[in-house]
């Protein structure tokens, strides 16, 4: 299938987005990768009548780390963060994150920015994002805001973006002894997991971000709770329970999600050894 | 300068105007704006080599070469490739029109049954020598994971991108 018919422009700034955008309401969307959204445009899941392309916009590609915060650019491609050496070095669990996410052709168009804004339950950004404690940036007609990415995600495929908001990047905290994990069970390379978890441990708190797990990417207080005060991995592991939707689909049923969870939470948690 | 003029305001049809630059020439083409590249490359330029398998992103028969990377043609369109240096399996020759050490590797090692995937996997090939992920057998299987092939001939392009990955190595040292 095709798509439906639709108009497509490549405005030069940001600011001739967000002003397209606006104008054009709900009609409008914006593309960036295309990586997602071409694929539901070809399904007719989505029908916009002007196609707004921000994938070449150079004010939305940068990473840059100052004041202890790494910040990310929305329009940066996903093989451009994962080789990254600011990346690499101070947010390992992304560019680990990343290589499971598609494929390298897919990986060399879809943005940081388009993952986060599409808000798939099973991608694996989401998760880190809410494991770092990140937190995104927009910006509309009325200028920018900050978003923590705990309240960012707020329903399958929806996020607190208002309609005539770009996501511009995402600021990342970095502190000294954080301890990070990354696990996910997919059936195939590059096939989107049947559960997976980014976890992250700073002094004084631990985050665990799970993905696949039901409607959005969420956080497991309880269990995270559990180990931040020292608690037994497998109490940690039993609070799973409460903290993940009975979620079935398909792919796997509430219980084998939970189970396959708990060999996630043993295999990250574990390997940090004693705590 | 982007290379694209929107023409006319009809809902269907070619109403815009967009340049693509393919293995080097300058096309101007009018296009319905949801044409993606994959069907500008084989409709308007009659460049077929480049295949449509799925149509979705899972296959990689419609892999091409945009600034050097490796991308996806059907899940690009025409209009945001304007501006790039687009490259494809017909550009891949050299000016002699000798075949690029990947293609000979290809014949030399059998590394296809009916062919219709390996247009894909040669660009893709290329480019996962050229980014450095060709340095073991397991490497090369991962690297090349998004390019499937229904006649599994997946030792025999294995072996091919080893070899050529090897000769580049050789070069290097
Ligand atoms: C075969 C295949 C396998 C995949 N496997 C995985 C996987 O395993 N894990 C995974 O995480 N992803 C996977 N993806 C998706 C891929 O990661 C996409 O690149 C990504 O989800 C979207 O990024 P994009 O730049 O292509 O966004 P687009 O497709 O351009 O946009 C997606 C959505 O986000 C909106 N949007 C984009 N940028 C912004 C912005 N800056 N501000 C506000 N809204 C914006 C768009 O309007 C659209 O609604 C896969 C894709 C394919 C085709
Ligand atoms: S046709 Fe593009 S990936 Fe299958
Ligand atoms: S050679 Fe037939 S699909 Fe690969």
């Amino acid at each position: 299938m095709k798509a439906a018919a639709f108009d497509y422009i490549r405005p030069e700034t940001l600011g001739a987005a967000i002003t397209l955008l606006s104008k054009h309401g709900p009609d409008a969307k914006l593309i960036a990768g295309g990586q997602s959204l071409l694929p539901a445009l070809n399904l007719r899941l989505s029908a916009p009548g002007l196609l707004i392309d921000i994938g070449r916009l150079a004010e939305l590609r940068d990473i840059t780390l100052a004041d202890r915060t790494l910040h990310i650019g929305a329009g940066c491609t996903h093989a451009h963060v994962m080789n990254h050496p600011i990346v690499q070095r101070h947010a390992p669990l992304i560019a680990r994150a990343l290589t499971e996410v598609a494929h390298p052709a897919i990986r060399a168009r879809g943005t940081f920015g388009g993952s986060l804004a599409n808000a798939d339950p099973a991608a694996e950004l989401p998760a880190c994002a809410l494991a770092l404690d990140a937190v995104m940036h927009a910006q509309g007609p009325e200028g920018p805001r900050r978003i923590p990415a705990a309240h960012f995600f707020t329903s399958l495929f929806e996020t607190a973006l208002a309609p005539d908001e770009v996501l511009t990047g995402v600021d990342i905290p970095i502190q000294g002894d954080t301890q990070w994990g990354f696990a996910e069970l997919a059936r195939r390379t590059g096939d989107y997991a049947m559960v997976g978890l980014a976890a992250v441990a700073r002094p004084g708190t631990i985050r665990l971000g799970w993905f696949s797990v039901g409607q959005t990417a969420i956080l497991a207080h309880r269990a995270a709770a559990i180990l931040t005060e020292g608690g037994p991995l497998e109490a940690a592991c039993t609070a799973l329970a409460d903290d993940l939707p009975a979620h079935d689909d398909p792919q796997a049923s509430a219980a084998m999600r939970l189970h396959l969870a708990r060999v996630l939470l043993r295999r990250v948690v574990g390997a940090w050894g004693e705590r | 300068m982007s290379g694209i003029e929107t023409m006319g305001s009809e809902a269907t049809g070619p109403r815009m105007r967009v340049t693509l630059t393919v293995n080097g020439a300058d096309h101007d083409i009018q296009l319905d704006p949801r044409t993606t590249l994959l069907d500008a490359l084989r409709e308007h330029l009659g460049l077929t080599g480049t295949k449509v398998g799925c149509n979705h992103g899972t296959c990689g028969a419609c892999t091409v070469h945009i600034d050097g990377r490796r991308q996806l043609s059907c899940l690009m369109l025409a209009a945001a490739a304007a501006g790039s240096a687009i490259t494809t399996i017909e550009g891949l020759a050299g000016a002699d029109g000798a075949p690029h050490p990947m293609q000979a590797a290809f014949v030399a090692h059998d590394a296809l049954q009916c062919g219709y995937c390996t247009p894909g996997q040669i660009m893709s090939a290329v480019a996962c020598v050229a980014e450095g992920h060709a340095g073991s057998d397991d490497e090369i299987r991962e690297y090349m994971s998004g390019n499937l092939c229904r006649c599994a001939a997946y030792p025999n392009i294995v072996a091919a991108v080893r070899e050529v990955a090897g000769s580049t190595m050789a070069e290097a040292a």
